[in-house]
């Protein structure tokens, strides 16, 4: 795993055919940040996270990691990366512990050990050996936060983390993301929710049309000052 | 510590099979459209004395392979893009080109399982005698399927996230893989001679191993920059 402290979106612009979806963001994040990523759907968010992800090259710009291009570190800069996107990545058919130990071994992970605890972190432990077909949206979405999860990643990037979960489990989202934050990782959230995210998040980037409109530390009547930005 | 690239690829390749063994879904659609095939076929080309056409049955047999084979690699690539699994395998730290290499051996041992079936059943009813060379009948198979599921599990995998893809599959594949077809029926069909024709057939496993080789080194080498969006 790669060790960085810092991730910096330098000048990043991301075209689909003639789409823009990202255009000239710039945005660094800092060992112990929690960022949340604001903006209404279509505003650029997810393609932000995917470009942070690798899962995108920026059309032009640079993401850097530690001051190094993602080019430069190679595969093993994917294990510091841990991602839960809008869609879970787990495969309906097999069980959630078939899930988490394919992902675990595929991370190269001591798979027996870390299955175990994801389960009782997930509260799946009972249905461990139920297929994921018959989960909830909640059940599934604490599973794939596990999964996301797995190898401990120094950069955690979450698009709408809080999809389908009650207000417990909400909670305890919510914690998780503070101990990771807390024990050095950068968390990158994006969401639309200003509710969930008043109070967990350090700081606030507002997204619109692609570009980035805010970036300040998070304060108090984020609603108000949202609505002031985005309009809505 | 990070896993290998053969590691890699055999984990995919448990793990696709560990989902077919419990749904079937490809064996059984890609079987039963094979099986339908080659009836479909066998209607057109065995006359009403039960003689079939002359010549027939190598055709028949590769065309069967390819068009189930097609079938199984939309199917296999579905999965991955209803869930979009696919880019959780591109986002872990372990070689891209080995995650191809797993769906390539998924997709190499399920079209196996359909020519298994196939070949028995196109040689009763065609009359062909496929069983006079068994080894070379293998070997032709094995390297036509290695050369049509290579491209054909790149190609898929290309398209997963494209709206057309069951219509781009095919007219993206066939081309291509020509050279493969055409080997594996001519190979084939030099061993339904009588007697058979053994350098002929031989001569064929060589251009399908060069083909091979060629398709398969091309498709490692470039998984990894098509798959970056």
């Amino acid at each position: 795993m790669i060790a960085f402290d810092d991730v910096r979106l330098v000048d990043v612009s991301r075209h689909f055919g003639r789409r823009r979806a990202v255009s000239h963001v710039s945005l660094r994040a800092t060992s112990g940040d929690i960022i949340g990523l604001l903006g209404p759907n279509g505003a650029g968010k997810s393609t932000i996270i995917s470009l942070l992800a690798t899962l995108v090259s920026p059309t032009s710009g640079s993401v850097t990691y530690g001051g190094q291009p993602a080019g430069a570190l190679g595969d093993e800069l994917r294990a510091s990366i841990g991602l839960l996107a809008h869609e879970l990545y787990l495969y309906p058919e097999l069980t959630a512990r078939q899930n988490l130990e394919f992902f675990a071994r595929l991370y190269g992970l001591d798979s027996s050990r870390i299955v175990e605890a994801a389960l009782i972190a997930s509260g799946l432990s009972d249905r461990a050996n139920d297929e994921v077909t018959g989960f909830s949206r909640g059940m599934r979405q604490r599973l794939a936060l596990e999964r996301a999860l797995l190898h401990q990643p120094r950069l955690v990037l979450m698009d709408e983390p809080f999809t389908g979960l009650d207000d417990a489990a909400t909670g305890a989202v919510g914690e998780r993301l503070r101990a990771l934050s807390a024990a050095g990782a950068i968390v990158i959230l994006a969401t639309h929710d200003l509710d969930l995210a008043d109070g967990l998040v350090t700081r606030v980037a507002v997204i619109r049309n692609g570009r980035l409109v805010a970036d300040e530390p998070a304060a108090s009547g984020l609603r108000a000052r949202y609505r002031s930005m985005v309009g809505h | 510590m990070r896993p290998g690239f053969v590691t890699v690829a055999l984990l995919v390749l448990k793990k696709d099979l560990a989902i077919e063994f419990k749904s079937r879904e490809i064996v059984y659609t890609t079987l039963f459209f094979a099986v339908a095939c080659v009836m479909i076929f066998s209607f057109a080309f065995v006359m009403e004395e039960g003689v079939p056409v002359q010549g027939a049955a190598a055709g028949i047999l590769w065309i069967a392979v390819a068009f189930s084979g097609t079938l199984a690699l939309g199917r296999t690539f579905e999965r991955e893009r209803y869930t979009e699994t696919l880019r959780a395998l591109l986002l872990a730290p372990a070689s891209r080109s080995a995650v191809y290499a797993g769906k390539l051996l998924g997709m190499i041992l399920m079209m196996a399982a359909t020519e298994a079936v196939l070949t028995p059943m196109v040689a009763f009813f065609f009359h062909a005698p496929f069983f006079a060379r068994p080894l070379l009948l293998v070997a032709l198979l094995a390297l036509g399927t290695v050369g049509f599921a290579s491209v054909g599990t790149l190609f898929a995998a290309m398209l997963v996230r494209t709206r057309t893809r069951d219509v781009l599959l095919p007219i993206l594949l066939y081309p291509v893989t020509i050279p493969v077809i055409i080997a594996g029926v001519r190979g084939t069909a030099a061993l339904l001679q009588s007697p058979p024709e053994e350098p002929v057939a031989t001569l064929w496993i060589g251009l399908l191993t060069a083909f091979d080789v060629v398709f398969v080194t091309l498709a490692l080498w470039t998984f990894e920059p098509l798959m970056t969006e």
